[in-house]
Parts: structure tokens; C-alpha cells; sequence
């Protein structure tokens, strides 16, 4: 059985439209838009443009926050400094770790929950909607502290209950060791996030047409055909919307660390390692320096995402 | 519509009133100013509401010259240095006083975030102080805190397990000692093995108890500090550390004081080193009905664990200084208000009601204060040996840098730890390493 999709739907140009240059009103259409729409430009270009601009500025000096008068500047040592250091690297497979495990296993658990909610009897289904968004409705640093308690050797209650769970003990010291530490981190950010995944899957799969599946059916296509021919190809766009959104966020894991373990046990990643340099030893060019370089991994994701896996954002609007 | 340009002009009118009002209210919001110039806020770390009635008392007291509002600062100490450290060098005058952890004061007084204390001033907060709480409040040989609660850590120990394991606990004992009391006994110590400021606590301790010091000698240039870590005693406290962590229970590398107590009072430890809050905690929870009254019944006290024998310990220092910030609109009335708030009433008041002991020497003998704390000479006599932790401007790099290479302390190898921490530290106040 071959994929089926839907031909793309050609877009319809407005008759009074002439050849060139635009008519009166889509040119009024054009201005509004840049009313309605600057605002909140000048309001972006003045929240992130600016800090990341000075950001990268800093990142040449050597300055200490209680030490103005010796600001000096430094070109790229602090650039050199940082990717010279072993202490980097660890940060930077910790959060690769982190992200791939995490975003691979939302995908499948937010895939299974978006299916779920979209064929829930429609009598239940506001509860089972509201039920499975409330963790992403949950503060990220109370959502860890709460998986610190569970997980706590003295305080926590998993120890307890999954005694029966080879490995697992009264005595399971949990963010002692640098995997279980892991472990947990992960599960509290899945536990978190996946709703963010099985919304955006839900608007994906709310697109896939319902006569595409019918068709299917009548070509006598089983459950799991379907879904792999018809289903998850006409989402692509969704998916990979959401593997994008969630990569991005999943690589700038800050809250659950700092919360659990502290960065103790080699559980440090990039956004705490600039925290560390900038917020804990003051030294705003080395921090600076770090935060830059973690803009730009993220800045190769999202290309990269965009670009490898051809993400066509305007495609999950419809457009 | 004939009414359309008025309308227009009323929407307008609308738009300009509300955007100036949220004008007003940001700036309102940013000057943070909620009172007159005799208000002074203080920065207070989180307690059991002590330093809140100690404002109201001495704002009473004060008969309308100053005013005492407190504002909370985070809850551990380092992020406490984090808020204050980044909003004085944004000179915000708002922080007139400041509840400052001793360690971080170099780091203050050097970038120039404290206003200099006036001659009498500092001779009068001194008179009769402890003098680990002096030496806390001194940096470059001039006071420039005021001294205020100091704290000590004590060894608790189960008076029934002393006995059983044939512990002398009127004799000074040493961390070996009770390594070997605990392995006799299958019980555990309690210590603070958490990747965290009290991890540097315990190794200043152990490397000040056995005769050295984490920085032998401070220089203006981070690159010439001199570092004991490399000493003898810091191969002593190494080895100690280690066979501590031995006997330190299943969760020893994530163990702060508040876990420890935990331990101690279930029975899984019979030795801890801490602070007296534990004291007055089981007290309240015996009152509270949540822990048996036969615990701390059962509960011994001695001095600090020695790390050598025949060295006298060095206990830990902490507490509490006040500070008075150097953009502050109303120095004066803030050291005014910080001479009343360390007044040894105050101090007494704080000490019974929130376990924390006093700078003053002269209140460990207050009779009210025996009575419910019979560790107080104790308490006195460690305070007055206690061991300050390394004073450098460079402290939070020294301390994170420790935390990093003696973590876990299972880990810790004699041979290279103390070498491998004085060369990240040398490294990372050279700006060659991260941290």
C-alpha cells in the first residue's frame, strides 16, 4: 500500500488583484498588519535582540560584576577558555542526553495521549483533556521539587512503594549516582512536558482527513497501516512542529537540575553551567561567553530542524 | 454617526490616562521607596520570625526616628549572596541593613558594598564579642559588620551508644574514634557530605583542626593566595573525610544539616556533627507530640571531633553579621538601628526563642538561657575557638571549587584530592577553567 496524502491545495490569489504591485487594499491590509504586528517587534527586538547583542559584547571582556574598574578586554579567550574545558563538554552530552531521551519518549507517550484525546467519547473528553494538561500547567521548579520528595531517601515514598523493582531498595540513594540522578531528572521533565506534545499532535491529527482514513478502510487497510500510511504521513508537518518546539526546549534544561541535585554527580548542563559563571561567580564575560555559545547550538537545532527535516512552519496554519 | 470624532477623542484621552498611569505605577514600582527617609529595610535570611520582632522592638524603641521594615531573602546562603550581590551593584539604596553569612563580608567590604563603620560604633559592637564573631566581621584588619548571632557546630551523640561502644565523651575524641564507635556499634555518623556549603564547612573544619589552613595566605591578586591544600593537615582531614563517609549511611553524599537531624533522631545515626537548632527542633517536636520524649532524653553533647589527636578542634563558624549597605540614603540611622538590634537583649531573645546563640559572651550566662539550653558553655567555648572559613574576596570560586573535587566524599583520595582542588582553584582564579 502506498502513502496517502492529500495533493497540496493551491492557493487562490484575490480576482481583483492586478499582475503587479498591489491594490489599494491589500496594501491598507499590509499596513494594518504592520500596526497590529510592530508593537510587539520593537517590544521582541527590545527583550531578546538587545540582551543577546550585549550578551555577545561582554563575552569579549574579562569582567567581574564586583570588579568594574579591571574590565578588560579579552577578544575570544573566554570563548577559547570555555571550549578548551572538559567541564563543557560533560554539559554538553548531559544535555544531549537529557533532550534525545526526553523528546523521544514525549513523542511516543504525547502521540499515544493526542490519539487518546482525540477519540475520547465526547462526554468525557473536556476531563480527559484538562486531566492530562494539568502537569504542563505546573511550575517546572515545583514539579521537580515534587519529584525530589517522591524520589528522597528519607522523605520519599518510591523507595517504598517499588521495592519490587530489582535495584531498588530502602536505601536507593537516588540523586547519589550520576544515572539514577539522570533518571529522574528525565522523568520529571517528561512527566511535564508531554502535554505540550500531545497538543500539538492533536492539532496535527485533528488535520489528517477523516475520508483519507475511510479509504483506507474500504482498501481493507488494518489498524496499524493506517496509521503508519495515512495518519502519521499527513502529520509531518505537526510532528516535526513539535520535535522542533520541544528539542529547543529540552536544551535549555535549567529548573529540575538545579532543584535535585545541585549539578552534583556530573548532572550539569549548558544553561547551569552559565548560570554558575555568570549569576554564582560573577564573572559576566566568561558567563556571557557560555550563554552565547548555547544560543548558537540552539540556533543549529532549529536550522537544522528546519532545514534537514524540512519543517515547514506555515504548513501546520494551513497555509 | 455625528458623535464619532468626540468618541474618537474620549478613546484617546482613555489610551493617554491609562498609559500614564501605568507609567506611574512602574516607576512607583522601580523607586521601591514605600515609606519616608526614616524607614530602613532589612535584609533578613529566613528564621523563625526572630529578626522580624527584633525590627518591631527596636522600631518601638527608636520612638518614631527610624522605622525597621524587614524584607526575606532566599533561603540558602549562597543564593542570599546571588540576590544582594547583584542588586548592590545595581547601587540600589533600598538595602539599608543586611543579614550577612560571614564567608561572603570580604567579598562585600573589598566591591565596596558596605558603608565603612564610624569609629565608636565599631568599638562598641566589639566590646565583649567572641571572637570568631570579630574575626567575621573584620576585613583588612578593620571591622566593617556588625557582629550579631554567632553560630557553632557541636558533636550529638546517643549517650546510650557512647556507653555501649566505652566512649570517654568527657575526653575531646576524634573523628577515628567514632568511625570505630559507629563500625562496633552498625551504627552511622551524620555529617554533611552534600555537594554544598556545608561541604566546605566540614572540610574547613577538618583541615583547620588538624593545625593548617584551606588558604595559608591571602593576596590582593587571586594569583597569589597561598593554598594549605597541599599540607599535611589537609592529607589528615582527607583521610578523615574518607573514613567518615564509610560509616555515613546509604544517602551520605546528598546529607545537609537538616537531613542529618533526620538520621539522628530516627536512631540510623548516633554520632552528627551540627548546629544547636537541632536542640530546640526535638524539643518542639516532643512538644508537638511527633517525636517519643525518651530521644532527646538520650541525647550527649561534646565539642567538635578532633582530627588529630592531641590537636584541639577547630568547630566550624557561622551566624549571622549585619552589614550596612554603602547606598543606603540613611547610614547613619541604619547603624543606629543595627546597634539596638545586636543589643544583648535582643541577642537574648533570639537565642531562647530561635535557637540561634548570641555574638555577646555575656548571654551564655543569662540563667534563663542555661535553663533551656544546658549546651550554652559549650556553645561559648567552641565559638571562641571556632575556625573561620578561608577570608578572600575569591571565596564563592574557593568554596565551589572544593565542592567540586571533594564530592563525594567516598571518593576523596588523600594522596590527590587536596592537590587536584589547589590546581582547579589556582586555575579557575587565573580564568583558564570553569567552574
Amino acid at each position: 500500500m502506498t502513502q496517502t496524502t492529500l495533493p497540496p491545495v493551491k492557493k487562490t490569489e484575490p480576482v481583483s488583484a492586478p499582475k503587479r504591485g498591489l491594490s489599494d487594499r491589500s496594501r491598507s491590509e499590509r499596513k494594518l498588519g504592520w500596526l497590529l504586528a510592530g508593537p510587539a517587534f520593537v517590544v521582541m527586538l527590545a527583550v531578546t535582540a538587545y540582551p543577546i547583542l550585549q550578551a555577545v559584547y561582554e563575552s569579549l571582556f574579562s569582567y567581574r560584576l564586583t570588579d568594574p574598574a579591571n574590565r578588560e578586554f579579552t577578544g575570544l579567550t573566554n570563548y577559547w577558555v570555555i571550549l578548551t574545558d572538559p567541564i563543557w563538554w560533560q554539559a554538553i552530552w548531559v544535555t544531549v542526553f537529557i533532550t534525545v531521551v526526553t523528546v523521544a519518549v514525549e513523542l511516543v507517550l504525547g502521540f499515544g495521549l493526542a490519539m487518546v484525546m482525540a477519540k475520547a467519547l465526547s462526554s468525557i473528553r473536556p476531563v480527559v483533556r484538562a486531566a492530562i494538561l494539568i502537569p504542563y500547567a505546573v511550575i517546572t521548579v515545583v514539579s521537580a521539587f515534587a519529584w525530589q520528595f517522591a524520589f528522597d531517601i528519607n522523605t520519599g515514598f518510591v523507595n517504598s512503594w517499588f521495592a519490587w523493582i530489582p535495584g531498588v531498595t530502602a536505601d536507593t540513594d537516588w540523586f547519589g549516582d550520576r544515572w539514577q540522578s539522570l533518571l529522574v531528572i528525565c522523568l520529571a521533565e517528561i512527566w511535564k512536558t508531554t502535554p505540550f506534545i500531545s497538543l500539538l499532535l492533536l492539532a496535527g491529527l485533528a488535520q489528517v482527513p477523516e475520508v483519507l482514513q475511510e479509504a483506507a478502510k474500504v482498501d481493507g487497510a488494518t489498524w496499524w497501516q493506517r496509521l503508519w500510511r495515512v495518519t502519521i504521513p499527513n502529520m509531518k508537518a505537526a510532528i516535526m512542529v513539535a520535535l522542533l518546539f520541544r528539542s529547543l526546549d529540552a536544551f535549555r534544561v535549567f529548573d529540575s537540575i538545579f532543584i535535585m541535585t545541585g549539578g552534583a554527580n556530573g548532572t550539569e548542563s549548558v544553561s547551569f553551567l552559565a548560570y554558575r559563571q555568570t549569576i554564582a561567580r560573577l564573572e559576566i564575560g566568561l558567563g556571557s561567553a557560555v550563554s552565547v555559545l548555547l544560543f548558537l547550538v540552539v540556533v543549529l537545532i532549529a536550522f537544522t530542524f528546519i532545514k534537514a527535516f524540512k519543517v515547514d512552519l506555515a504548513s501546520t496554519r494551513g497555509e | 454617526m455625528p458623535n464619532a470624532p468626540g468618541r474618537k477623542r474620549q478613546k484617546k484621552r482613555a489610551a493617554g490616562a491609562a498609559a500614564s498611569l501605568v507609567a506611574v505605577a512602574a516607576l512607583s514600582a522601580c523607586g521601591g521607596d514605600s515609606g519616608d527617609d526614616s524607614t530602613l529595610t532589612w535584609y533578613t535570611n529566613p528564621d523563625a520570625g526572630g529578626q522580624a520582632e527584633i525590627a518591631s522592638r527596636c522600631t518601638e524603641e527608636a520612638d518614631g526616628a527610624y522605622r525597621i521594615e524587614t524584607a526575606q531573602l532566599p533561603r540558602e546562603s549562597s543564593q542570599q549572596r546571588e540576590q544582594l550581590i547583584r542588586r548592590l551593584a545595581a547601587e540600589d539604596d533600598s538595602i539599608d541593613l543586611i543579614s550577612l553569612d560571614p564567608p561572603y563580608i570580604p567579598e562585600f567590604a573589598e566591591a565596596g558594598f558596605l558603608a565603612p563603620v564610624p569609629e565608636d560604633v565599631a568599638e562598641r559592637v566589639t566590646e565583649g564579642v567572641v571572637q570568631s564573631a570579630i574575626d567575621g566581621s573584620t576585613w583588612d584588619g578593620e571591622i566593617v559588620a556588625v557582629p550579631f548571632w554567632a553560630n557553632t557546630q557541636l558533636l550529638w551523640y546517643k549517650e546510650s551508644v557512647a556507653e555501649a561502644a566505652g566512649l570517654d565523651m568527657d575526653e575531646p575524641v576524634t573523628w577515628q574514634q567514632l568511625v570505630e564507635a559507629a563500625e562496633a556499634q552498625d551504627t552511622q555518623i551524620a555529617a554533611q557530605g552534600i555537594r554544598a556549603e556545608a561541604l566546605t564547612v566540614w572540610i574547613n573544619a577538618l583541615i583547620e583542626g588538624a593545625g593548617g589552613s584551606i588558604i595559608e595566605e591571602t593576596a590582593e591578586d587571586p594569583e597569589d593566595i597561598v593554598l594549605g591544600l597541599e599540607s599535611e593537615a589537609a592529607v589528615e582531614a582527607a583521610e578523615a573525610m574518607r573514613s567518615v563517609a564509610t560509616v555515613g549511611g546509604p544517602a551520605f553524599s546528598t546529607a545537609g544539616e537538616d537531613a542529618n537531624v533526620v538520621d539522628f533522631e530516627e536512631g540510623d545515626a548516633a554520632f552528627m556533627v551540627n548546629w544547636p537548632f537541632v536542640w530546640g527542633r526535638a524539643l518542639d517536636a516532643v512538644e508537638a507530640g511527633t517525636l517519643d520524649a525518651s530521644v532527646p532524653e538520650d541525647y550527649g553533647w561534646a565539642r567538635y571531633p578532633r582530627t588529630v589527636e592531641g590537636e584541639e578542634s577547630r568547630p566550624p563558624y557561622g551566624g549571622i553579621n549585619l552589614g550596612v549597605g554603602a547606598f543606603s540614603r540613611n547610614t547613619d540611622l541604619a547603624y543606629e538601628a543595627a546597634e539596638c538590634i545586636v543589643s544583648q537583649e535582643n541577642q537574648t531573645y533570639y537565642f531562647l526563642t530561635n535557637g540561634n546563640p548570641a555574638s555577646l559572651a555575656s548571654v551564655f550566662d543569662d540563667p534563663e538561657v542555661l535553663e533551656v539550653f544546658p549546651q550554652a558553655p559549650l556553645i561559648r567555648e567552641s565559638l571562641e575557638a571556632a575556625a573561620p572559613r578561608p577570608q578572600t574576596v575569591y571565596y564563592s570560586e574557593v568554596s565551589g571549587a572544593l565542592q567540586r573535587v571533594y564530592h563525594p566524599a567516598s571518593s576523596v583520595d588523600p594522596g590527590t584530592t587536596g592537590e587536584e582542588a589547589a590546581e582547579l582553584i589556582r586555575a579557575v582564579l587565573r580564568g583558564e577553567e570553569l567552574l
